[in-house]
Order: C-alpha cells, then sequence, then structure tokens
C-alpha cells in the first residue's frame, strides 16, 4: 500500500529527499545549542573575560541562524513534498475514475469517491507530512541527546534513560488501547452524519408525520452513542500529557539530587553546573521526541485506513478497454445481438438478459417495451459497450462491439441516460458536450430537432442561460430535450433514448420522433419507452419481459401476437381517449 | 455550484463575544466540573513555573559547597529541597491527571450536548430554511464546525491557559531574580509577536484561501463523480481532466504556501528563543564579569545560581509562547466554527399559536362529541373560545380555501385568490405546468409556510388556530421525493405510525402494493435500506412511501407525483390499491400523468398561480379549454 501511495511523488521525490535531509541538520544543530551552552555558563561561572564569552556567543548565534536556515528550508521541502503528493493523488484518483468502465462505476457511490479524493487525501497528507518531518526528526533528536547528555554528564545520563522505558511503555500501551477504540468510533460518526443528512433531506416527511421528537430521540441516542465510546477513547489519551509531566518530574529530581552529587564530590572535574542545566534540556528533549514519535504512530495509523481507500481505487482496473489493433470507423448504424446473455457480476445468480436474438437494420427506428425491471435498459447499454456480454456478441455496423477502439464507438452510438444529467456552465457549454466545435448553427439545428429551441430563446439569456448544476433551473422536459439535443451533435450513427421523453408531453413527444424519421433517416434510432404511443410507429417494437424478449413486431403485429403487449396498451388507453395524437 | 456557497468558502473569522459565549456555554453546562477543571489547570501550571526557585537554592548550596567538595554537608542541605520539590510535582502531577481525565469527559459531553441543542433545534426550524439553505452548509455545522470545536475546547483553550499562567508566573519568577535580565527576556517577546503576525498571518490568509479552493475542488469532484456515466458516453474524459488539473493546481499552490508558512514558524520561533537565551547568558555574564549590583523583586545579589534558573526559565517562557502562536490558527477557526454553530442554533423557530388540539372523542349517535382518555378510533378538535366554553368539532376532513394570496419572496406572488372546497372523501387533483403553484398549496394546508392573505379552513376551523402538529396529524403527505430513512423496510414503513404494529404496517404494504416486492428482497421487511434505498428503484421507494402514508391513516392525503416513477404497468396494480386507500379520505393529488387524475371529483387547472379551470374530467372535456387541450395533447405542459 504504501509503496503504492509513494509511487505518486513523482517530480516532488527530490523534495521529499531533502525535507529529512535539512531536519537532520537542524537536530545536528539543535543537540549541539545546549552542549555549547553549557560551555559557555561554565566559562561565565570561572568569570573568563569577556572576548572569550563573546566567542562563545557569536558561535552560539551562527548555530542558532543555521538551525533556523535548516528548519525552515526542512519546512518548505517538506511543504512541498506533502501537498505535492497530495495533489498527485487527487489527480491520479480523477483520472483512474476516468478509466472506469460502468462495472467500476456501479461498485463505487459518487459521494465515497468524493471522500476519498478529499478527505482521505488530506488524512494521507498529512501523515507524510508528520511523516517526513517528524518521524525523522524525532529519533534523531532522541538519539543524538542521549549522545550528548551521555558525552557530558557520562553515568548521570544512564540515569535518567531509565525514564525512557517507562514512557515508552506507557505510550505504546495508551495508543494501543486507544486505536481501536478510535477506529470503532469512525463508522459510528459515519452514521450520525448520514442520519442528519436524512433528516435535513427529508424534513418535510418528518414535518408532515410530526416525528421531530422521534427524531430528536434518535440523533440523541446515536450522539450519545459516539460521546460514550469517544469519551472512553479520549480519556486514555488525556493519560498522555501527565506521563509526560511525570517522567520529566523524575528526570529533574534524579538530575538535581545526582548531578549536585556529582558536581560537589568530583568539585566540578566529572561535570559542573553549566552541564547541569544542559543535562535537563537533553532530558526534556528525550522525552519530547518519544512523544512525538507517539503521536506520529497514532497518526499514521489512522490514516491507513484512508491509504487503504485510496489504494482501493487506484487499484480498480477497468476490465472494458479498447483491444489492440481496434477498428475506428464504425461503416454503418446497424446492430445485431447474436444469442446474448449477460450478468451484472460474476456471482449474481441469475442473467440480466438470456438468449438475446436481434436484428435492427440501419436507419431503423425501434421501440422498447417491458415493466420495471424487464433489463431494457441492460439491453442497450450493451449497444456502446458500457458492459460487455457474458456471452454471445452485439454487432455494430457488422463489427463485434469488443474490436473497436471505444471512443470511436462511443462517439457513433450515442445514448441519452435514464438519468438526465446536465452541469453547471451555459446551455451553449453543455450542448458541446456533443461536438466541442459545434457552430451556433448547429446547435440551434439540434436543439430544434429536439423540440428544444423554442424555449431556450424564450429563456432571457437565450443560448447563454446558465445551468445549475444538475440542471435544477429547468424544468424535467426541459432538461430531457436538451439532454436529447446534446447527443443528437454527436451526428451518431445509432441514437438510443431510455426513457429520455417520459417528462415531455405527447403532442412533444410525437413531434420529436416526427423529426427524427424525417431529417435523420440513416441514424438507427432505439427507443426505451413507458408510453406505447411513444413507439406505436416504430418499423419494429421489442416487448421485454424479465430479460427475455417477449415479442418482436409492428405495432398491429403485437396487438395481434403478443398478450403483455396488448395489456401495457390498454391500460393506457383505458377510457376510449387515446393518447397519442 | 459557486464556489462562495460551498461550506468551506466562507471566512473563518468569528464575530466579537463568540469566545465568551462559548465560554459561558461550558460553564452552563458543567457549572460542577468547569471550576474544577479551571482550578486543576492553575495548580499545575503555576507548580510547573515553580522548580526554578528550587533550582536556584540548589545551586546555591553547591557553590557553598563546591571549594570544599563536602557531599554529606551539601546533602543534608539539598535534600530538604528536593523532597519538597517532589511534593510540589505529585500535587501537579495529581491535578494534570484529575483537569485532564475531567476536560476528555467534558469536551465530548459538550459535543455531544451541543450537537443536540444544533439538532434538537433545526427539528423546530420552519421549512424555509431548509429550502434557502444549501443542505451540504447545513450537514457541514454537524461536522467540520464541530471538529473545530472539539479541538478548542479539548487542547486551544486549556493550552492557552496553561501558557498565559506559565508566562506571567515566570516573569515574575524573573522578575524576583534579576530584572535586567528579564528585560532582555522582554525584548525578545516583541521579536517573537513581529515575527507571529507576519509569517502566521501569511499562513493564516493561506489557509483560508486553501480552505475556499478545497470547497471548489470538492463541488467540481461531486458534480463528475455524480456524472460519470454522462461522461464515459460522451467520450468527455480528457476535457474533465484538464478542467481538474487546473482546479487542483490553484489547491496546492494555496495549500503549499499555507503549509510553508506554518512549517516555518516552529523552527524560527524556536531560534529566536535560542538566540534569547544566548543574549541572557552574555548579559549574565557581562554583569557578573562587571560585579554590577543586581537590581530585582528578591534582593538577590547577582551570582551564577541566579544565571543557570534563569536561562531554564527563559527557555521555558519561549516554548510556551511558541505553544500559543501555535494554537493561533485552531483558535481562529475554532471560533469560526463556534460562530456558525451559534448562528445555527440562534434561528428562528417555526412559530405556533395553535391552541385547537386533537383529541379521542366518543360520538354520541345524536351527534355529541365527548373528550375520551383513551383511543376510541375516533378524533374530535377541541376548541378553546374566549369565553371559556369549549367545543368539540369531530374530525371529518374539511378542507376550504377562501382568496388565498401566497408569496415566498416579498413581491413574488405564486398564488392568487385561490378559493377551493375540498369535501370529506373528495378527490382534488391539480394540473398546470412548473411552478403554476400545485405543490405552493399543498405546503400551505400543512402550514410549512404562511399565507400572506385570505383563510384556510380544516374542518370549519382555521388552521392557524390549530397547533400544528394536530394539523399535520391530520394530513398525509406521499412526496416525489421519496425520502427513505435508513433502518429495515418495517421500521420505514411504521415511521407513518409508530404505534403500527407489524401486520398494520404489512397491511398497509398490501394496500399500496408494495407487499410482493418486499418478500421478494433479500430479508423481506427485515431488509436494510441505506442512502435513503438507493438498492431500491424510484418506482418500489414510492410505493414504500405510499405504505408509510397508509398506516398513518390521515382523514385528509397529499399525493404530490407520489406515483410519477411508478410504471404504468405497475401503477395499475398500484392503483387499486390507491383507491383503497384514497376511500373515505379527501385527497389532493397532483400528478403529471393525466390518467392519474382523471377520476377526480375535481380537477383544477392552476396557471401562473391561478385556478383557471375547475370541474370534474367530463365537464372540462366538454368545456374544450386548457385542461382539454392538455388531455388531447394539443398544448404543451411545460
Amino acid at each position: 500500500m504504501l509503496k503504492k501511495l509513494t509511487r505518486s511523488i513523482r517530480e516532488y521525490r527530490k523534495d521529499a529527499l531533502l525535507t529529512p535531509l535539512f531536519v537532520l541538520l537542524e537536530v545536528i544543530l539543535e543537540c549541539l545549542i545546549p552542549f555549547t551552552i553549557a560551555r559557555l555558563v561554565n566559562q561565565i561561572k570561572a568569570g573568563s573575560a569577556f572576548p572569550m564569552l563573546a566567542r562563545y556567543g557569536v558561535i552560539l548565534l551562527l548555530m542558532a541562524g543555521g538551525s533556523l536556515l535548516f528548519g525552515a528550508l526542512s519546512g518548505v521541502f517538506c511543504a512541498n513534498a506533502s501537498c505535492g503528493l497530495a495533489r498527485n493523488l487527487r489527480e491520479d484518483l480523477y483520472r483512474r475514475v476516468q478509466d472506469f468502465d460502468f462495472e467500476n462505476i456501479d461498485r463505487f457511490s459518487p459521494a465515497s469517491l468524493v471522500t476519498r479524493m478529499t478527505t482521505d487525501v488530506g488524512n494521507v497528507q498529512m501523515a507524510f507530512m508528520m511523516a517526513l518531518r517528524i518521524a525523522v526528526r524525532s529519533p534523531l533528536t532522541f538519539l543524538f541527546s542521549i549522545i550528548m547528555a551521555y558525552v557530558m554528564g557520562g553515568a548521570l545520563a544512564l540515569m535518567f534513560v531509565v525514564v525512557v522505558p517507562l514512557l515508552g511503555f506507557g505510550l505504546f500501551f495508551i495508543a494501543r488501547r486507544a486505536m481501536p477504540m478510535f477506529k470503532r468510533v469512525f463508522p459510528k460518526y459515519d452514521r450520525l452524519n448520514s442520519a442528519i443528512q436524512e433528516n435535513i433531506k427529508g424534513i418535510r416527511v418528518v414535518k408532515s408525520f410530526v416525528r421531530e421528537e422521534y427524531e430528536k430521540e434518535k440523533f440523541g441516542d446515536a450522539s450519545e452513542d459516539i460521546r460514550r465510546d469517544f469519551t472512553r477513547a479520549e480519556r486514555i489519551v488525556a493519560f498522555v500529557s501527565p506521563l509526560m509531566q511525570f517522567c520529566l518530574y523524575i528526570d529533574m529530581v534524579i538530575v538535581l539530587f545526582f548531578g549536585s552529587y556529582l558536581i560537589i564530590s568530583s568539585t566540578g572535574s566529572a561535570m559542573d553546573v553549566g552541564e547541569f542545566s544542559a543535562m535537563l534540556t537533553y532530558g526534556f528533549q528525550i522525552l519530547a521526541s518519544l512523544m512525538m514519535l507517539s503521536m506520529v504512530y497514532v497518526m499514521i495509523t489512522m490514516s491507513e485506513e484512508s491509504g487503504r481507500r485510496i489504494v482501493e481505487v487506484l487499484d480498480e482496473t477497468p476490465a472494458l478497454t479498447s483491444p489492440d489493433n481496434p477498428v475506428t470507423v464504425v461503416p454503418d448504424g446497424s446492430v445485431v445481438f447474436e444469442g446474448v446473455s449477460f450478468k451484472y457480476s460474476a456471482r449474481a445468480e441469475r442473467d440480466a438478459l438470456s438468449g438475446i436474438d436481434l436484428r435492427i437494420a440501419s436507419g431503423e427506428t425501434v421501440g422498447i417495451l417491458g415493466g420495471t425491471g424487464a433489463s431494457k435498459t441492460t439491453l442497450v447499454q450493451l449497444i456502446p459497450r458500457l458492459y460487455d456480454v457474458s456471452e454471445g456478441a452485439v454487432l455494430v455496423g457488422g463489427v463485434d462491439v469488443r474490436r473497436y477502439d471505444l471512443h470511436a464507438l462511443r462517439n457513433q452510438v450515442a445514448m441519452v441516460l435514464q438519468k438526465n444529467l446536465l452541469f453547471s456552465g451555459t446551455i451553449r457549454d453543455n450542448l458541446r458536450w456533443g461536438d466541442p466545435n459545434a457552430t451556433d448553427e448547429q446547435m440551434q439545428h439540434a436543439c430544434r430537432l429536439a423540440h428544444a429551441d423554442e424555449f431556450i430563446r424564450a429563456l432571457p439569456q437565450g443560448y447563454d442561460t446558465y445551468v445549475e448544476q444538475g440542471g435544477s433551473n429547468l424544468s424535467g422536459g426541459q432538461k430531457q430535450r436538451l439532454c436529447i439535443a446534446r447527443a443528437l451533435l454527436k451526428q451518431p450513427r445509432v441514437l438510443i433514448l431510455d426513457d429520455s421523453t417520459s417528462a415531455v408531453d405527447t403532442r412533444t413527444d410525437a413531434g420529436i420522433r416526427r423529426a427524427f424519421r424525417e431529417t435523420l433517416p440513416h441514424t438507427t434510432k432505439i427507443i426505451i419507452a413507458q408510453r406505447v404511443s411513444s413507439v406505436m410507429d416504430a418499423d419494429k417494437i421489442v416487448v421485454m419481459d424479465g430479460g427475455h424478449i417477449a415479442a418482436v413486431g409492428t405495432h398491429a403485429e403485437l396487438l395481434e401476437r403478443s398478450d403483455i403487449y396488448r395489456e401495457i396498451y390498454t391500460s393506457q388507453n383505458r377510457g376510449g381517449v387515446a393518447h397519442a395524437c | 455550484m459557486p464556489a462562495d456557497k460551498h461550506p468551506h468558502g466562507r471566512r473563518p473569522r468569528a464575530k466579537p463575544g463568540t469566545l465568551k459565549r462559548l465560554i459561558k456555554t461550558l460553564f452552563t453546562f458543567y457549572p460542577r466540573l468547569m471550576p474544577l477543571v479551571i482550578v486543576g489547570i492553575v495548580v499545575s501550571a503555576v507548580v510547573s513555573a515553580i522548580p526554578a526557585l528550587f533550582m536556584q537554592k540548589i545551586i546555591a548550596v553547591i557553590e557553598k559547597w563546591y571549594a570544599a567538595g563536602n557531599w554529606a554537608a551539601a546533602r543534608a542541605e539539598i535534600v530538604p529541597h528536593i523532597l519538597r520539590l517532589v511534593v510540589f510535582y505529585l500535587l501537579s502531577i495529581t491535578s494534570a491527571v484529575g483537569y485532564t481525565q475531567l476536560m476528555a469527559y467534558i469536551t465530548q459531553g459538550f459535543l455531544h450536548k451541543m450537537r443536540r441543542r444544533m439538532f434538537d433545534g433545526m427539528q423546530s426550524l420552519p421549512v424555509k430554511y431548509f429550502d434557502t439553505n444549501n443542505h451540504g452548509d447545513i450537514m457541514s455545522h454537524y461536522t467540520n464546525d464541530i471538529d473545530t470545536l472539539r479541538q478548542l475546547v479539548s487542547q486551544s483553550l486549556p493550552q492557552l491557559i496553561i501558557s498565559g499562567i506559565v508566562i506571567s508566573t515566570s516573569f515574575v519568577i524573573m522578575l524576583y531574580f534579576s530584572i535586567w535580565l528579564a528585560l532582555v527576556v522582554a525584548s525578545g517577546v516583541v521579536g517573537i509577536v513581529l515575527v507571529v503576525r507576519k509569517i502566521g498571518g501569511s499562513s493564516a490568509s493561506y489557509f483560508m484561501r486553501q480552505q475556499k479552493a478545497m470547497g471548489q475542488t470538492e463541488g467540481f469532484v461531486e458534480e463528475m463523480m455524480n456524472g460519470q456515466r454522462v461522461i464515459k458516453v460522451f467520450c468527455r474524459e480528457e476535457a474533465g481532466t484538464a478542467d481538474f488539473a487546473r482546479i487542483n493546481n490553484e489547491l496546492f499552490a494555496h495549500s503549499r504556501n499555507a503549509h510553508k508558512f506554518a512549517n516555518m514558524l516552529m523552527p524560527i520561533l524556536y531560534n529566536i528563543g535560542n538566540v534569547l537565551y544566548v543574549l541572557v547568558a552574555m548579559t549574565g555574564g557581562l554583569l557578573l564579569l562587571s560585579g554590577a549590583d543586581n537590581f530585582s523583586l528578591s534582593g538577590l545579589p547577582f551570582s551564577i545560581s541566579i544565571v543557570v534558573p534563569f536561562l531554564n526559565m527563559t527557555k521555558q517562557f519561549t516554548g510556551n509562547i511558541s505553544q500559543v502562536s501555535n494554537q493561533l490558527n485552531s483558535v481562529i477557526m475554532g471560533l469560526a466554527g463556534a460562530d456558525r454553530v451559534f448562528e445555527l442554533m440562534d434561528q428562528t423557530p417555526e412559530t405556533d399559536e395553535g391552541y385547537v388540539t386533537l383529541v379521542h372523542a366518543h360520538i354520541a349517535p345524536d351527534g355529541t362529541v365527548t373528550e375520551s382518555p383513551e383511543r376510541t378510533g375516533k378524533w374530535a378538535w377541541k376548541h378553546p373560545h374566549q369565553d371559556g366554553t369549549l367545543t368539540y368539532t369531530p374530525v371529518r376532513g374539511d378542507v376550504r380555501l377562501f382568496d388565498v394570496d401566497f408569496a415566498y419572496d416579498e413581491g413574488k406572488t405564486v398564488l392568487h385568490d385561490v378559493t377551493l372546497y375540498a369535501e370529506p372523501g373528495q378527490k382534488v387533483a391539480f394540473v398546470g405546468a412548473t411552478g403554476a403553484g400545485k405543490t405552493t398549496i399543498t405546503n400551505l394546508l400543512n402550514r410549512f409556510y404562511d399565507i400572506a392573505d385570505g383563510k384556510i379552513r380544516y374542518d370549519g376551523i382555521n388552521i392557524n388556530k390549530i397547533r400544528k402538529a394536530d394539523l399535520r396529524h391530520c394530513l398525509g403527505i406521499v412526496l416525489q421525493d421519496t425520502n427513505l430513512f435508513t433502518g429495515t423496510v418495517m421500521e420505514n414503513i411504521r415511521y407513518g405510525n409508530l404505534d403500527a404494529t407489524d401486520e398494520a404496517c404489512m397491511e398497509a404494504a398490501r394496500l399500496a402494493g408494495a407487499h410482493d416486492f418486499i418478500t421478494r428482497l433479500p430479508d423481506g421487511y427485515q431488509t436494510r435500506l441505506q442512502g435513503g434505498g438507493t438498492s431500491l428503484s424510484q418506482g418500489q421507494r414510492q410505493l414504500i412511501a405510499i405504505a408509510r402514508a397508509a398506516v398513518a391513516d390521515p382523514p385528509v392525503m397529499i399525493l404530490d407525483e407520489a406515483t410519477s416513477s411508478i410504471d404504468t404497468r405497475t401503477e395499475e396494480i398500484v392503483q387499486r390499491g390507491m383507491d383503497a386507500l384514497m376511500h373515505g379520505r379527501t385527497v389532493f393529488v397532483i400528478a403529471h400523468r393525466l390518467s392519474t387524475v382523471k377520476n377526480a371529483d375535481v380537477i383544477m387547472v392552476l396557471s401562473q398561480g391561478r385556478i383557471i379551470e375547475r370541474g370534474n374530467h367530463d365537464k372540462l372535456m366538454a368545456e374544450k379549454g386548457t385542461y382539454y387541450q392538455l388531455y388531447t395533447g394539443a398544448f404543451e405542459l411545460e
């Protein structure tokens, strides 16, 4: 996992390597400073002349300057490396998701992908930053401080090193106990948040059923649950700072007592007053570095989950890729299904589609009807190769879709999805999704075919009207017609409308179909609909039921032959007045 | 979504008084524990500054016996000092353990109580609040803002108090030792403050920009991840990636600068501390050499036993100042978070002056209504009058609107002069274009919004006089957005009536035509729904929502595009259930499909907030007006 994540460092490798180097230099100076100060103090105590003091003073100032410089540089390089890693990770994730096929997309919810690209990357960034500086710095400080303390205080240094295991053990124990508790709390947090989200979104339901008290109780319980668990974890962590103080105090007592003994019994030869206070500084540095180390340990372990979630996306490989030596030209708009069966996952018990044989000639209009769960959408998604068949083959223009370059195929097979989606930007921007180089005339033409031109012109800013995210400032019917126009701009050989006119009234619906028939005679049109009126005049109507093709034929043929078709037809036309005009 | 609407986009700057209110809230939540915590913090902080005094005494002893090298004599003097020191230390540790434990308890309790207060307050806010505020933004009160409070309360505030005390105690002790040296330290403090203002300020301003860029990135990614299928179908992967790279680079630039300055701050402060240390040592040395008189609160003569502990104090002093400046970012963010939390709590709740209440009732054959203490299956409105008398009106489900005007925003009237009568058991349908005001009427019935002019009466009582909760009990509602909750299917149906038995819930599901598909789910009625039921189709969700309303059994129901996503074949099945559900109730139906509204007793055609046609299907068809055109497809419904 670590390898996978660090691979994204790329151009910041230099910064990532320089950071510990400068940290090392900074730590060395930092540890030499108390040593030199001890010398200075001894000189003062001995009553040395001013030039001598000044020399030490200048050396110390230089050291402080160096330590400052190295410290600041390591800080800058560290910022570059960690923010750079975060940037590259975000970019890698984004690119990876762009390579996803529909099967991959099904596996990750959009919300979870967003969290991975923001919160999780943020956590990894923080952990990396700590690892680069503190995880390098703490052991170094620890090591150098012990060495320097030994150089200066000899046996005394060893005496106060005895607290190190005490602190180390204590910290380790605390981290071990607290971590699983924290890990347990986080999913509870997710649950609490989703409960709030549901409440906010469903406030009308809450209020109309007068469930405010019930919701409060539910929320209170969830929040209390978190409070209890979190308090337990935090109370364990709260021992860190008193423990640290305790060890520091032991050091102080040891230094004060045995230090005085050493100084007096050796009359300053084994140790002097200058070393006395330096020993305390080293003692403090040793303990502080241990504490930082334990913090890093906790941080890194906590971000492990984030790292795992990121790698999960990076490791996700799309099964659908363009073949070697792909076909790049779609000769015509004919579509053939040859003995196709399909499952959404290898483990699925039931086939979503089975035994599908269907021939659609180029330029034909084909309607697809069927109840909820009849796999209508599944069927058409195989044409632009959004999924691969489990058995059999789908041919477009006489060529197996698996032999096409994916982009070439999808540019020629335009599909208007059931879940229409527009993006924030102007109407013009949204239309250009179909063809980035479309001229105004082309856009207007496409919009006229989709019966969208009229309402767009009626908008105050016309084609420059800003569409909010998801098209929330347009009505359902308007969105659907824009989506159709967007697809038309691709000038595809096959056009698939997946229940794309459900919010458009019957007359406009008929008008769109008429326009298709008249102006796009060579484009194959495949229309999934709930209304019989939308497909009644098609060259061929396919009736789907439970993943099978129940019947194929024209309206008149099916009325005669297919019970399902007749049932749908009569249910929609009860009362004698037909929907269609 | 414009970036400035995003939760991260705000500038983290708190109103004055927020800190005071925060602390006051802490004390009101924990009136006995908070003073204890403060005592603990103060004791622990003061004690940690005191050892310097002992050190001074011990070094003086060393100096005294240094030349003689008499350890035995020195020990006799040193041991009592050390014992006293140990006592202080024990006191310090005890109080530290005490206050950190209390603080861990208090912090989490405080956050829990704040969350609850916010949530409880939020439940009483008018629907308008939810309609006019970005949901992501409301959410972030519970996530981002509460998180910043955690940091602030558990770490920054205690740290600020401790550092403040240590700094002032140390400074007093410094003055006690030597005023000259203390002045050198004070000059260093000025330098530190200047550096913090400069570098810390830059860092803070970049952090704010980083937050904003983060919001932009999140907004972009959210939109693109949701539209991933469309991107694939249109082969737009490259174009989107280029846009993302631009936004990502901007985020990188700001966050790098923010961290750069933040990372630089510590080594700079630390080494200013070192320089200060050297300056104090040099000054001390010079003073010792020159034999100048000490000038101090203690009047102690100048000696090495003053210089050494003084140097340690300098270290502690600058260390604590660095600590304070380190907390600065989190304090600024924390107060901004607190500000937003208080803002949500301070929202004006929905008002309710209703005094007519809903009671169980006995209805005698002669029509007299008496209140019953227990469930009778019959309900009545209890209406107290100004003269002290009480009247009881049986709940029938008679809804009348008289000349209702309404505007969401001042000046932009969306309903004009709407008058309509719905008698008990009638089905009233609304037909009209998006924005014609159909949904608005239903918003007014259950008082999600209050009317500007006119009157709405429920069973002859002005709805403004009815307690909101009771009014809403008598109005069921099924919306196009189903809003199911995380939990089992059974729990979701029972949401309509918490007292309903399993059998009653299943009966309701049968009525709604949902029973069949529910039993085919992996765990039947016990199947857990996640994320609003994403594993179900929209049509299935709507069926559950209908069952939920059925189990509530209200006399009046509003169906707002409740069956829009159910395919016509299934709708046939549902229709039978719906007919059963509607039987004996007053029902308001809003539907796009005219087949759904055809059999209504009266159909209202709305246009731009006015009722332009009314009557049953046959009458409207005969009139050959807008409805006729809509029905025959001669007119576009948009």
